[in-house]
């Protein structure tokens, strides 16, 4: 028997009210403890197809489980708690007056109180480095700073899934860096949503390619990023001087 | 990123005042503001005592009174009606320096001075020794609605960012040679304010979107414990008290 996977998305396909078609059908396994990138141009549907993931939005066509668990209305609140959506700006995600109340407010939701709850928004704190600022307000921080708080969070609810909307954009290298090493540490499933192709060869060792709202591509990401048709008709390009061959497989 | 203060009026300390719960303290600040409204305003001496109590509050959360004389300034646009009063008003007058002044006006210019004085005075210390988190917990606390405070919370802890975009709009312009001078240049400026508004929209629609991706369901948790002892809103409450004696006597001794 083959174990659960962390995400199954079968054939989902989906149209926005005013008619627009964003995803076609769109398939795809991702195994409990993969690290795996979400390639694809601006308006490949790769956003679209996280917020089928945790619910937000519901499929047309087609069926996503987490974890085995359908997403479905009566189960949609255990499925937010499995799949953690960390998205792009920080200011969107981080709302509550201070970093601790943020953490707490996801577990929060989930019920938990008192010192059980304490111990998640430390421990979540301290898996993103941040537990010197639980008392901070949030726009008192620095980008990089706020990004590892909204990762914290997102793992305070102990999620199934991690999925990482451009974790990368408008961070300093330094946080660039910082951040790939918080990631590495974790021991959980991540679906990373990137433009940014040498960060997904550094954190995901597998990659999928979304464009026109279908999956053109799933492979070894160093395979992939090699393959300079795939990416041209796929409007993905490598930084200039990147040679993803010289880095070796990983 | 963002104001570097965003609490401009909290001071943090660790004084007795500062430790209070925020629901008495709120409780305690608006209940000895209603006192001091309903002391008649011959009684000289009550004000004196209230502005007495006050210094002392001060002095116990560690407000420097220079810091709380400054933040009397917000008071002065109300101040400018009340040194109207006297001048506009009808019935018996008095010469004052040369200058006729209605008694009826001056009573009632000193009756807002010395009352909004007060009143701000001890909304200030209030604000210097509470964090606006913890205001908007102890407002809980007092069963202000759940909503309003979400509300609240929101506009704190998004003004900043707003703020922010604001101001790169502005430099934006001005960088592309915006200079306005006259009235029919605000075009610019109103198109920013509508910029403003959809981008505010937007972001909206996003908070909301990451709230719901963590579990949201229509009501925001409780987080904070607040519970006060009754022994700390006893020593709370025993400003208003003390003023309310004092505002007693004051109607009591009334000629």
């Amino acid at each position: 028997m083959t174990p659960v996977p962390a995400l199954e998305v079968d054939g989902v396909a989906f149209a926005y009210p005013d008619g627009h078609q964003a995803l076609y059908g769109v398939s795809l396994q991702i195994r409990r403890g993969e690290r795996v990138a979400l390639l694809g141009p601006n308006g490949a549907g790769k956003t679209t197809l996280v917020l089928q993931c945790n619910g937000v939005l519901a499929p047309g066509a087609g069926r996503v489980t987490v974890a085995g668990l359908p997403v479905a209305p009566e189960h949609l609140k255990e499925i937010r708690r499995r799949v953690g959506i960390v998205f792009q700006d920080p200011d969107d995600q981080l709302f509550m007056p201070t970093v601790a109340e943020d953490v707490a407010f996801g577990p929060a939701n989930l019920g938990l109180r008192g010192p059980e709850l304490e111990t998640r928004v430390k421990g979540a704190l301290a898996a993103v480095g941040m537990e010197g600022h639980a008392d901070r307000p949030p726009h008192h921080l620095s980008f990089g700073q706020r990004r590892r708080v909204a990762v914290a969070t997102v793992l305070a609810m102990e999620p199934e899934i991690l999925v990482l909307d451009e974790p990368s954009s408008n961070l300093d290298p330094a946080s660039r860096r910082e951040l790939a090493e918080i990631v590495t540490g974790l021991d959980i499933t991540i679906l990373m949503v990137t433009h940014d192709l040498p960060y997904a060869l550094q954190l995901c060792p597998r990659a999928l390619i979304m464009n026109g709202g279908t999956i053109a591509a799933d492979g070894p990401t160093a395979e992939l990023l090699a393959d300079a048709d795939l990416l041209a008709a796929n409007r993905l390009e490598l930084p200039f001087g990147f040679d993803p061959t010289a880095l070796g497989s990983r | 990123m963002g104001a570097a203060h965003a609490h401009p009026l909290y001071l943090p300390g660790t004084s007795p005042l500062h430790r209070a719960r925020p629901q008495c303290k709120i409780a305690a600040t608006l209940l000895f503001v209603l006192a001091v409204v309903a002391t008649p305003r011959e009684a000289f001496w009550s004000f004196g005592l209230y502005a007495l109590a006050l210094v002392g509050l001060a002095r116990i959360g560690r407000v420097p009174l220079a810091t709380l004389a400054r933040r009397l300034v917000i008071e002065l646009p109300f101040l400018l009606f009340a040194v109207f009063l006297p001048v506009v008003g009808q019935g018996e007058r008095v010469e004052v320096l040369g200058v006729s002044l209605a008694v009826g006006g001056l009573w009632a210019a000193w009756n807002i001075v010395v009352k909004g004085t007060l009143g701000v005075a001890a909304s200030a210390i209030l604000a210097a020794t509470t964090p606006v988190a913890e205001l908007l917990g102890g407002l809980d606390r007092l069963r202000l609605p759940k909503a309003l405070t979400t509300i609240a919370g929101f506009m704190i802890r998004y003004g900043d960012v707003i703020a922010d975009e604001v101001r790169r709009m502005r430099i934006a312009r001005i960088s592309r040679g915006h200079d306005p001078r006259w009235i029919w240049q605000a075009r610019a400026v109103a198109a920013s304010a509508g910029t403003l508004f959809i981008r505010s929209y937007e972001r909206g629609e996003r908070v909301y979107l990451a709230m719901v991706s963590r579990g949201y369901a229509g009501s925001m948790p409780v987080l904070q414990d607040l519970e006060a002892t009754r022994g700390q809103w006893l020593a709370a409450l025993s400003l208003p008290a003390a003023a309310a004696l004092v505002a007693a006597t004051a109607w009591g001794v009334r000629p």
